[in-house]
């Protein structure tokens, strides 16, 4: 799914969102769910905002010595017996990762969550080799059956509704009695359980991501509520972790700081319930816990993004926060976007990954309201970066024709102080006695995209500094009553 | 109107109005009621040559625009003592972005600085610099408040226009239901992509029928203009205006997207 | 040039760095040794018993049972309480920890399973190597004597934590973990365990019991 990205079909896609009334419904539950539970968390914390500078400082501080902790997280890694690889691009993770699979001989692959291996498309290539990957989280499982992609970062599932899921569930688990009722959602949560169950067990290797990667231990984390991800990385004979190299955070301390505005940002608890700390493969005196420990660090593109002006989406961790809060992502859902990162935080790093001649619709979609960056853990002034991207798309003539000149023109006059004055003054006159009796045009000709929906308030007729200076010049003190 | 002296009897500020283009174009009213308020609060208020901000280039893109006009604002107004603007989106593009705009040009960085410290969007320079406690007004009934994007976040604009609205006689506030969301306006994007600005702006519209209030109220015009669309295409009777008008008690005009003439014979 | 390499290179160039020079090196070699606790939480920062009494409090809040235990000659007894009150039947996986070995769990009726789980476990036993009052967290670590699979398989993970182990905060936690396993060590997993399993992945509905236990029962040894 991820592989084929239908970002320049954004605004298709867009209209496909606002169309479809099962879409429009799960969202709501963005809106009244996430928001509120963050807020109320975050005031019971008085911490919370000196906290958010705190991660955001400690990210800055790992990415400014970003080379330095990588080589210290390898070499702690391999002294705890794990094997570290680097990968430049997808393609190279991939080919790591399905090398390993081959090396100890998987049929099948359980899958915790993770965001990095949609990004690189690693189910499709375990499907290719015939090796057979398992979604667990329950989100992840359900769009799996769907042959969807997530819509949301940390909740895949959030644009399906219960009824959709229980029809997945029927069309699928065909082993199960037809009779059976699915109608409480607590009851496919139980269904999925059980499926789920034996393919934890059966599982050769366990991939998962992680959320950072602690250069002081070698340690990866995994943050997650439902315990899937702490199946998958325990029970199979290897374990692999696929993680983006920004995730590195220096000491334990360090990643305890931003634990603690993670879980607050994303879904409104204080901690997530389970928050695991791997070191290396299973020790001599340990009973269970895999025998193979690899780690696969993943750039594409990210070394790149260092010392330019998207650095501070390095420190993204997340969390979700961003897109649960936009406007947009609330009316569009997360596919719209057209491929795995949506919303606010999708639309800064999707350009750098795809490039910005295909991406360029995901930052130029945004009323720059400013609310993602309000929320946002780690201070990322989103709307500045995606600022940047437009620029970009400016120098680049990747902009629409009709904006660039439609800029210019209005420049043209703004730059002319005594022509703008008269042709304002003149067209206002002209348009506020063309609207005087509605008082609003219904059409307008260059603006569909407002009066398809809207009417245009009419202007009132002249301009202020054209009345403005006509009072002035007709009123004794300059316009001013004594 | 009273002498243009404050009480302690230093100089009166000498404040430059930057009315916006929209409201220059599209409603010269609110001007005049950010006028007579300043003139209340004991300014002196002068009007320089003025026409855009720069803000629809910076945010499509182009920044050299977007320099050249904000180059013409800071000439224009560097020699005022305040900018105020009865716009949070225009103050917010002047206090916040110009240093951004010119941080690498050693000439005009530090004007561009001098311009944003001294810049304040019209209610909270009221408010928060000339320590105006209420104004003499009166509007007869409820209204409810939009709190605009760039003003609540960019400049923390949120409590000083209820503050004063609770001072005018008559008038009852009824806040609405996430008053703090955005109305879907973001400037070119409600027409780019006007699909979800429409459906952002329906939200928004559900909200502010829901409150009740017959009268919608925020400070920015772009967001007014864009509700005040969308109400009146469902057929709302609600009336839309700028905060300066009622604070100024100037509502004799008609509200925003109303007929100019009384459509009576 | 090999993949490392090349992204350390490339890091290095985007940061204008060339990776040897001493300043950065004794920056985060300074980092690591020391460890700045940076912000510390004031919720936590209480007299023992507070911090104890919050334990208790956060864990509930969680959603997991929590009761007191006065020694540790009296856990037995508690999980048989437990057992029967859920309707389970008297058996028990549990590792081999020391604390729990010494117990007479003779007088109860419980049959006891010694080693990982295998997934076929209604209940089992883990003893904690913390608690964190902050959030009402459980530490785990991983060892032969408290196997991981037996926080995740079983239906009920039923944890002893000693009230002496209570910390106020994460940091505390970790320090007294540095002085156990020493500095730069770790056991293969620590496992911070809040609550009982739950997932609001249908119409964010929040449901337990999603992969991972669906209850967790804390006992809390005062002695």
């Amino acid at each position: 799914m991820s592989a084929h990205p239908t970002t320049s079909r954004f605004i298709d896609n867009a209209t496909e969102a606002l169309a479809d009334p099962q879409l429009q419904r799960a969202m709501t539950n963005v809106r009244s769910g996430f928001i509120d539970k963050r807020a109320a968390v975050a005031a019971k914390l008085p911490e919370f905002e000196a906290l958010r500078d705190s991660a955001r400082d400690i990210k800055n501080h790992a990415l400014a010595h970003l080379d330095l902790y990588l080589e210290r997280y390898e070499a702690n890694v391999t002294a705890s017996g794990g094997h570290v690889h680097w990968a430049r691009t997808a393609e190279e993770a991939r080919k790591i990762i399905l090398g390993i699979c081959h090396d100890v001989g998987a049929k099948t692959v359980t899958k915790g969550k993770s965001m990095i291996s949609e990004e690189i498309a690693l189910n499709a290539a375990l499907d290719a080799a015939n090796i057979v990957p398992v979604e667990t989280d329950l989100g992840e499982y359900i769009i799996q059956l769907r042959d969807e992609a997530p819509s949301h970062i940390i909740a895949p599932a959030v644009h399906l509704n219960a009824t959709q899921v229980e029809s997945d569930f029927r069309r699928v688990h065909t082993h199960l009695d037809a009779d059976r009722d699915l109608s409480e959602p607590v009851q496919l949560l139980t269904e999925a359980r059980q499926v789920l169950r034996s393919k934890f067990l059966a599982a050769d290797v366990g991939i998962t991501g992680a959320n950072f990667l602690v250069a002081e231990t070698g340690s990866s984390i995994i943050v997650t509520n439902e315990g899937n991800g702490d199946l998958t990385q325990t029970l199979p004979k290897t374990h692999i972790v696929i993680a983006s190299l920004e995730k590195i955070v220096p000491t334990l301390e360090d990643v305890s700081q931003i634990l603690r505005v993670l879980a607050r940002s994303a879904t409104g608890q204080e901690m997530s319930v389970y928050t695991t700390f791997s070191t290396g493969p299973r020790r001599a005196a340990d009973l269970d816990g895999p025998e193979n420990y690899h780690v696969v660090i993943l750039d594409n593109g990210r070394s790149s993004m260092l010392g330019t002006a998207f650095q501070d989406m390095l420190r993204c961790i997340r969390c979700g926060a961003c897109m649960n809060h936009c406007p947009v992502y609330h009316a569009v859902g997360g596919h719209a976007y057209g491929w795995v990162y949506p919303g606010p935080m999708g639309a800064v790093l999707t350009p750098t990954l795809l490039g910005v001649d295909k991406a360029g619709h995901l930052p130029n979609a945004s009323t720059f309201c400013g609310r993602c960056e309000s929320v946002c853990p780690v201070r990322i002034p989103l709307p500045k970066m995606m600022r940047h991207w437009r620029e970009a798309e400016f120098e680049r003539h990747l902009s629409p024709a009709t904006m660039r000149s439609g800029i210019k023109f209005w420049a043209f006059f703004a730059k002319r102080p005594a022509l703008y004055r008269f042709a304002t003054s003149l067209m206002m006159n002209v348009m506020g006695w063309m609207g005087r009796d509605k008082g609003r045009f219904s059409s307008l000709p260059l603006a569909s995209g407002w009066t398809d929906y809207r009417d245009f308030p009419a202007p009132q007729g002249g301009t202020f500094q054209s009345r403005y200076e006509a009072r002035r010049k007709s009123t004794p003190n300059n316009g001013r009553a004594a | 109107m009273r002498l243009v002296q404050d009480k302690s009897g230093s100089r009166a500020p000498r404040v430059g109005l930057f009315v916006t283009c929209l409201v220059d174009l599209m409603r010269p009213s609110i001007g005049f009621a950010a006028l007579k308020l300043l003139e209340q609060a004991g300014c002196k208020v002068e009007v320089p040559s003025q026409t855009c901000c720069g803000q629809p280039g910076y945010n499509s893109g182009d920044r050299a625009t977007a320099r050249d006009l904000a180059e013409q604002v800071i000439r224009s107004f560097s020699h005022c003592d305040y900018v105020v603007a009865p716009s949070g989106s225009c103050a917010g593009m002047i206090k916040a972005h110009y240093p951004e705009l010119f941080a690498d040009d050693p000439n005009l960085a530090p004007k561009a600085q001098a311009l944003a410290a001294k810049t304040h969007e019209l209610i909270s320079f009221l408010v928060d610099v000339m320590k105006v406690k209420s104004v003499d007004a009166s509007f007869d009934g409820a209204v409810t408040y939009h709190d605009s994007c760039s003003g609540l976040r960019e400049l923390k604009i949120k409590t000083q226009p209820r503050q004063l609205l609770g001072t005018v006689k008559g008038l009852t506030m009824v806040e609405m239901n996430e008053s703090e969301v955005c109305c879907g306006f973001g400037g070119t994007f409600a027409v780019k992509y006007g699909e979800i600005s429409n459906s952002i702006v329906e939200k928004k519209t559900g909200n502010i029928t829901e409150s009740g209030a017959p009268t919608l109220l925020a400070g920015d015009l772009g967001c007014l203009m864009n509700m005040s669309g969308k109400l009146a295409r469902e057929g709302k009777a609600i009336e839309v205006r700028h905060v300066a008008e009622v604070l100024a008690g100037m509502t004799d005009d008609p509200p925003i997207g109303a007929p100019r003439v009384s459509a009576q014979s | 040039m090999s993949a490392r390499e090349e992204i350390l290179s490339t890091i290095r160039r985007s940061l204008g760095v060339t990776g040897q020079e001493k300043p950065r090196l004794d920056t985060i070699n300074e980092r690591i040794a020391s460890a700045p606790r940076g912000l510390t939480v004031a919720r936590g920062q209480l007299p023992h018993a507070g911090q104890v009494a919050l334990f208790k409090e956060q864990a509930e809040a969680t959603l997991a049972s929590v009761v007191d235990v006065d020694s540790y000659q009296d856990v037995p007894a508690a999980v048989a309480d437990y057992l029967r009150q859920n309707n389970l039947p008297a058996q028990l996986r549990i590792g081999s920890d020391p604390r729990m070995a010494g117990l007479d769990w003779g007088k109860t009726a419980i049959e006891l399973s010694h080693g990982p789980s295998d997934g076929h476990d209604l209940a089992g036993l883990n003893h904690a190597f913390a608690g964190v009052a902050e959030t009402g967290t459980l530490v785990m670590t991983a060892s032969a004597d408290n196997p991981t699979t037996i926080n995740f398989l079983p239906d009920h993970a039923l944890v002893v934590v000693s009230a002496k182990d209570i910390t106020g905060d994460y940091e505390t936690m970790w320090s007294n973990l540095r002085a156990q396993y020493g500095k730069g060590q770790m056991p293969r997993v620590v496992n911070w365990v809040t609550g009982p399993s739950r997932s609001g992945d249908i119409e964010q509905v929040i449901l337990l019991g999603a992969h991972g236990p669906r209850r967790v029962h804390i006992m809390v040894v005062k002695d």
